[in-house]
């Protein structure tokens, strides 16, 4: 019988052998079915055995060392809770999006070009996750880097693309760098890159400090915090949408648990400002990164904008398990967890679903800018309640997932007054006040994205002659709208799921869930608060169900067919409806002035010009413009000074070698 | 006191002589005499390698005292004086930079280096400690002859000069095997060949083997 770990990397191999499969096939007309298919079957084997492990208790914790990497370190790799619960979201999200890749990929104009990274990429994942040591670790993590940053090129030429991929790939390299650093120094002196080997060293709070705000750096770009997301919007959006949904839903949780892993797992005892400074971040990307996404009008931009956002959530709530955790409180410790933890399996599921849903959107009208389509309920009413179901759970209301895992994170806000330092006690309020605004403007986004798409008429010919998408892609995103349902209204039996990990994490061990009556969810004791998803989708059946029957009932059967108030245009033609923008328009008074220095511009004709007067909106990204653009703009300026060295004499190069050798002796000679 | 026996002082001497044949090769503005110090230099390189191996009584080290005798001594050398005589360049005379600089700034480089190797190696034996300073006197005193230089020839003497610093370092310290030694040496031989041909490249191109013939070539200022 072979150990858990060892099965899972037979299914990586497995993974692997299908990305050389795909170039051997690449040619051929069933490579898409062929590697999608098998994708999905590893996935699911992968997706058992890993559920197996979480559900069923630790199977077994030995390693595997495999003698490949460094001569006289091999690569280790080890199975255990966090590490299992991470394999979940990552091949029930590869899974998904193989079902969805067998309709989606059919419509692809150069498969060859997505086929072989597609597997290898999934294989990239789960190899991080396994990871036990930091050589393999960082291998691992650069080789899934470059996986999807083929799978971003898959369409070079289209415009944009290409940039979107160089700005990914440095600042790809970039956090790599940062988490490379990380390592060195959890690893000290001695050097000893396993896992096993730094948990048991001791590190001083300034190491500590140091190693979080690399891990900040460089899990944080990969996941997407400010300000480091610039990459995100650009490259996720330029993916095929299976690739995008993994992405955005999964490849950000992986970053997540590097994060997971290094912060709460090798370095020890956090200290409490180390939880400042992650409540502060998290706080202010979920906030901007909502407020990005309700500018925005193209759906996939807007998705990866709100990505942003949700992981801002589930760092806020990993800051307040930090914080608990800094002070000893490991049950509010573990109830913080347990609730990013539960966020960002409850992402991964609506995230998924939703570019799905945009991707199907694209093949049916070939459109991304939500100004163009519109009206799409009757065409494509399939697709238009799956995606009202992920726009729902991704409000966060009820009885969807996405409500369960916000209320969590908001009880945890609440156990904040437990704290005992001062700056905690009135930051972690303030934080959530945040992540209320966060959340009341992630409804609004999404009322606006669903609305503006699939409500109203069509805005152009595409969205008027739109068809309903394949099987199969409906089929994932049922799949996925019907796992958001569930985790919803059974949200007991996940958090059991979860407590393994909480416990090796934290400590902390909340209480049993499968014991409250009536499958509520009580995370501290029944007079913190208490909540039973079931019981509020019944009420809203029931409550919907009496209210339709009451309005056929005393209501006129008619149907009646009357001029709609066309809001005073005599021609209500489909371009003279409700926008994106104009939806935004409000939002964008408010916050778009001081953040994003908006102007609104009114550009009229002159008198006699018979030409229309314009609105013109001018929106400014004051991240990219402030931080990015002087940061290149310095770097080019240092390369074409430094551009001069290319082209030296001979002696000229001795005479620089020269020099430094002899500035650096002298160095020694003044300081040692 | 074993610092101050004989045997210490005559190292000493021949490092020290060393150096001093260092400071010879930076003023010698002629190619003929500058190769004949460097045969000089690589001389009493071979007679500081076997006297270590006299007072350290490591056999192998005559080995590469033999071999410094015979090919930096003597191959190299007749080597560079047939090139240089057909060649055509043995009267040339060539300075890029004057002389009383050149003397100043070597003196600047072997008091740097005695500084700081007195001061890092503080505790090291006293023998390894004088022969490590003077090593890297050499070391710096060669690659002030490449810098200061314009023509080839005198940029591979430079280099040659610089390598005999390395191997009075290797030597100095005890337990230097054999095999390092030989592949240095072996090294340098098969520079000496590569740089060989390439000025007999240099010289059919450009008629001329001063390196700043390349730099106008490549349409460059200086």
């Amino acid at each position: 019988m072979m150990s858990a770990v060892a099965l899972q990397m037979v299914g990586v191999a497995g993974l692997l052998g299908l990305a050389v499969l795909a170039i051997v096939l690449s040619r051929s007309k069933f490579a898409t079915a062929v590697i999608y298919g098998a994708t999905m079957v590893i996935c699911l084997a992968a997706l058992a055995g890993a559920l197996r492990w979480l559900l069923g208790g630790p199977v077994d914790a030995t390693g595997l060392v495999l003698p490949v990497g460094l001569p006289w370190l091999g690569a280790h790799f080890r199975m255990d809770a966090l590490a299992a619960f991470f394999l979940v979201v990552v091949n029930l999200g590869g899974a998904a999006a193989s079902l969805y890749g067998l309709g989606y990929g059919r419509h692809e104009s150069s498969p060859h070009r997505v086929l072989p990274f597609f597997p290898a990429f999934l294989a990239g994942m789960n190899l991080v996750v396994l990871a036990d040591d930091a050589f393999s670790y960082l291998l691992c993590w650069e080789f899934m880097s470059l996986a999807s940053w083929a799978l971003v090129m898959a369409h070079h030429r289209e415009a944009g693309n290409a940039r979107a991929g160089y700005i990914y790939l440095v600042m790809a390299s970039f956090g790599t760098l940062a988490l490379l650093l990380a390592f060195g120094l959890l690893a000290g002196p001695a050097g000893d890159y396993g896992f096993a080997a730094i948990r048991n060293t001791p590190h001083t709070p300034n190491v500590a400090i140091l190693v979080l705000i690399l891990m900040l750096l460089g899990a944080g770009s990969k996941a997407g915090l400010l300000p480091l997301h610039v990459w995100l919007p650009l490259a996720h959006p330029a993916a095929p949408s299976h690739v995008s949904a993994l992405m955005s839903g999964v490849m950000t949780k992986v970053a997540i648990y590097g994060f997971i892993r290094v912060v709460f797992d090798l370095l020890g005892q956090p200290t409490w400002p180390a939880s400042v400074i992650v409540l502060g971040l998290g706080s202010i990307t979920a906030v901007m990164g909502i407020l990005y996404a309700m500018m925005e009008s193209d759906l996939k931009r807007l998705l990866a904008y709100s990505t942003i956002e949700n992981i801002g959530i589930i760092f806020v709530s990993l800051g307040l398990a930090l914080a608990f955790q800094a002070n000893g409180q490991k049950l509010p410790a573990a109830l913080a967890f347990t609730a990013a933890l539960f966020h960002v399996l409850n992402h991964s599921f609506f995230k998924s679903l939703l570019f799905f849903g945009a991707g199907a959107l694209l093949t049916a009208t070939g459109e991304r800018d939500m100004d163009r389509l519109g009206g799409l309920i009757h065409r494509m009413p399939l697709t238009s309640f799956v995606v009202l179901i992920g726009c729902v759970a991704i409000s966060a209301l009820p009885p969807f997932n996405g409500f369960v895992s916000e209320w969590l994170i908001f009880q945890a806000v609440l156990q904040s007054p437990g704290l005992p330092q001062w700056a905690l006690k009135i930051m972690v309020p303030a934080v959530g006040a945040m992540l209320a605004l966060a959340a009341a403007l992630a409804a609004a986004c999404f009322v606006k994205m669903f609305g503006v798409t699939f409500l109203g008429r069509p805005r152009s010919p595409a969205a008027e002659t739109a068809v309903e998408v394949d099987r199969y892609s409906l089929a994932a995103m049922s799949i996925l709208a019907a796992l958001c349902l569930l985790a919803g209204i059974l949200p007991g039996p996940v958090m059991d799921a979860l407590s393994p990990v909480a416990v090796e994490m934290t400590g902390g061990r909340l209480p049993v869930q499968a014991h409250a009556p009536w499958l509520s969810i009580v995370p501290i004791s029944e007079s913190r608060g208490s909540y039973n998803g079931l019981l509020v989708m019944v009420f809203i059946a029931i409550s919907a169900s009496l209210a339709v029957f009451f309005i056929h009932r005393f209501a006129s059967h008619a149907l009646r067919r009357g001029p709609a108030w066309g809001c005073g245009f005599p021609d209500s033609v489909p371009a003279a409806q409700y926008s994106g923008a104009s939806f935004a328009q409000p939002i964008r008074r408010v916050f778009g002035t001081l953040l994003f220095n908006a102007r609104d511009h009114v550009e009229m004709p002159a008198p006699g010009d018979t030409r229309p007067a314009r609105l013109r909106i001018e929106l400014h990204d004051l991240i990219w413009e402030w931080l990015y653009q002087p940061l290149a703009g310095a770097v080019g300026y240092a390369a074409d000074r430094l551009n001069a060295l290319q082209f030296l004499t001979i002696r000229r190069y001795l005479s620089l070698v020269f020099a430094t050798l002899v500035t650096l002796l002298l160095v020694l000679a003044i300081w040692s | 006191m074993q610092m101050h026996s004989l045997a210490f002082d005559i190292s000493h001497t021949l490092a020290g002589g060393l150096v001093l044949i260092s400071f010879m090769m930076l003023y010698q503005d002629r190619l003929t005499s500058l190769l004949n110090v460097f045969a000089l230099h690589a001389l009493v390189l071979a007679l500081s390698v076997a006297w270590q191996a006299y007072i350290q009584d490591a056999p192998h080290l005559y080995v590469t005292a033999v071999i410094a005798l015979v090919f930096k001594a003597l191959v190299i050398p007749v080597g560079l004086h047939r090139i240089v005589k057909r060649l055509g360049i043995h009267r040339d005379i060539e300075s890029a930079v004057g002389i009383g600089p050149t003397m100043l700034a070597g003196m600047g480089l072997v008091a740097l280096s005695m500084v700081l190797m007195l001061r890092v190696t503080a505790d090291a034996d006293p023998l390894a400690r004088e022969d490590l300073a003077f090593a890297l006197s050499v070391v710096l005193l060669g690659l002030l002859v490449m810098v200061t230089r314009r023509n080839a020839v005198s940029q591979v003497v430079g280099f040659m000069s610089l390598e005999n610093g390395l191997v009075l370092a290797a030597t100095g310290a005890k337990g230097m095997p054999l095999v390092v030694e030989i592949s240095v040496a072996f090294s340098i031989l098969i520079a000496f060949i590569v740089i060989g041909i390439f000025l007999f490249r240099i010289r059919e191109r450009f008629d001329s083997v001063d390196v700043s013939a390349l730099d106008d070539f490549r349409g460059e200022r200086r």
